[in-house]
């Protein structure tokens, strides 16, 4: 049945993460719907930039590289954070080494 | 934009889809959505079956509904399941548990991705038999025990709300807490022979009333395929997503692979095309051309001035369609009354709309062939004008990674999968 993610540290978006390798991404046109095969969660990521982010963590040594790569407008980095630490405590995405 | 307000033009593929995969059902229900009962010499082979599953994987359907008539009398019915789940196609099945023996429950109890919903529409024998026939409780009740030995984590328990069973929520709550098991109750729609008992079995005003008061205080947990939002209108909303999903986020597969807008509009005012065409499903979901109106934004119609459209958006399409009322217009069951005064104002000038599909072994065989009469509804070359008024919800969908800014989004975090 399912298995529930590892239970994740806290987030911390100056480390490095990663999509979960049990997550998939559909885009879609608001941004993309997000399923993870372990917790069979559906969830959304609402706009297209949150996507850039989640997709380009594996390529940035942090969660700030990611968000700097997707050129997210500085007012609206809080947001981003609150909405990626969601992400960490549902296992969308995990930290990785 | 709001995420609801995006779902209103569509997605790119459905989040939550149903596929009926035979006709054929050993029992009889009175209220069977689909008219189910004999098998369709059209139904999708072993083959063509797995050639949709394909498809489904590559358009990242993660997991289908899987219905019926009673899936699990397909032959192949286990084979299917296994190439779903292979193939990263997680699948929800209705049963009535007739198939669900100590074998098949330990196999289940071993397969991943699998959910499975027995169906059970009395808490006690005299009133599930009375609307499911005779030996269906003691089928389901067995099933859940089969269930529960093997080691079958939470399965469903999905009731049909009727007259007869509202006052027994707390005994299904106590049924479902003693196997193990999840509730989920769904609204009787009057749909396919729903549609001859919907008057006798729809609860009453007061029952509704009564059902919305027991979802406030015990719907923690409970599932309801967002099926009561109607209900929303007696004040707090009931959680889940406050659109019309039909064409939208929801649709059905048949047994013979039309595609329907949703699971309770089998009727041709709502067929979109078919999984055996050109481009297959992904064709139909993405280009037909009910869906592309479907995808319009609605105007509310009558109820527009009315003071709670914001919360129940007018009720369901299915609904109004099969009990005659115009789809733009109040839900039949509409909490404020407005259903009933449309329903006593019918003056059967325009016969009520029933479906052209019947697989009942009651009624002659069905062939799909020269349409009768076109009945309540404009055809679908006038359909502009027709099926655009739809409000219902789309059945199961859980935005939980939310943007912050979106007060909608806290009450819709429930898991999909579950649901």
């Amino acid at each position: 049945m399912s298995t529930d993610p590892a239970p994740s540290e806290p987030f911390d978006p100056d480390r490095a993460y990663r999509c979960s390798p049990r997550v998939a991404l559909r885009p879609e046109p608001f941004g993309a719907l997000v399923y993870h095969f372990g917790t069979r969660r559906l969830s959304f990521l609402k706009t297209p930039q949150l996507v850039a982010v989640v997709s380009g963590l594996e390529q940035h040594h942090s969660v700030h590289a990611a968000i700097d790569a997707a050129d997210v407008e500085d007012t609206q980095r809080p947001a981003y954070l609150r909405a990626l630490a969601g992400l960490a405590a549902n296992g969308t995405i995990e930290q990785r080494s | 934009m709001k995420l609801v307000e995006h779902f209103q033009y569509g997605l790119n593929s459905p989040i939550c889809l149903t596929w009926e995969l035979t006709y054929a059902c050993n029992l009889a229900c009175v209220h069977c959505l689909s008219s189910s009962g004999r098998r369709d010499p059209r139904e999708l082979t072993t083959a063509e079956a797995k050639g949709v599953i394909d498809e489904l994987q590559r358009m990242q359907v993660f997991y289908v509904n899987i219905g019926g008539g009673e899936p699990t009398v397909r032959s192949d019915f286990w084979e299917l399941l296994d190439y779903a789940v292979g193939h990263d196609v997680g699948v929800k099945f209705s049963t009535n548990g007739i198939k669900l023996d100590e074998k098949r429950a330990r196999q289940l109890a071993a397969t991943d991705y699998v959910d499975v919903q027995i169906s059970l529409d009395g808490a006690t024998a005299d009133v599930n038999d009375h609307v499911r026939g005779p030996g269906s409780y003691a089928t389901a009740i067995r099933a859940l025990e089969n269930l529960a030995t093997a080691g079958f984590a939470q399965p469903k328990i999905s009731v049909v709300m009727t007259r007869q069973n509202v006052a027994q929520l707390d005994e299904f709550k106590a049924i479902a807490d003693r196997f193990g098991a999840q509730l989920r109750i769904t609204r009787l729609r009057p749909s396919g022979r729903g549609a001859d008992v919907w008057d006798e079995l729809h609860p009453t005003a007061g029952q509704q009333r009564q059902l919305y008061d027991w979802l406030v205080a015990h719907g923690e947990g409970v599932l309801t395929g967002d099926s009561f939002f109607h209900l929303s209108a007696y004040g707090e909303s009931l959680p889940g997503l406050n659109l019309c999903g039909a064409g939208r986020v929801v649709c059905l597969i048949d047994p013979v692979g039309d595609v329907y807008a949703c699971p309770f509009a089998i009727h041709e005012n709502f067929l979109a095309g078919n999984v055996r065409s050109p481009g297959g499903f992904q064709q139909v979901w993405q280009h037909s051309e009910l869906f592309a109106q479907l995808r319009q934004p609605q105007t509310g119609g009558a109820c527009r001035s009315c003071g709670f459209y914001d919360s129940c958006q007018g009720g369901c399409m299915a609904a109004k369609f099969f009990t005659g009322l115009p789809l733009d217009g109040p839900d039949p069951e509409c909490v404020r009354g407005f259903g009933e005064e449309a329903l006593a104002a019918r003056d059967g000038s325009a016969p009520v709309p029933r479906s052209d599909v019947d697989h009942s072994r009651s009624a002659p065989r069905n062939i799909r062939g020269p349409v009768p009469v076109q009945i309540g509804m404009p055809s679908r070359a006038g359909a502009a004008t027709g099926p655009v008024a739809q409000p219902d919800r789309a059945c199961e969908t859980s935005p939980l990674a939310g943007m912050p800014g979106d007060a909608s989004d806290s009450r819709l975090r429930v898991p999909v999968a579950g649901s």
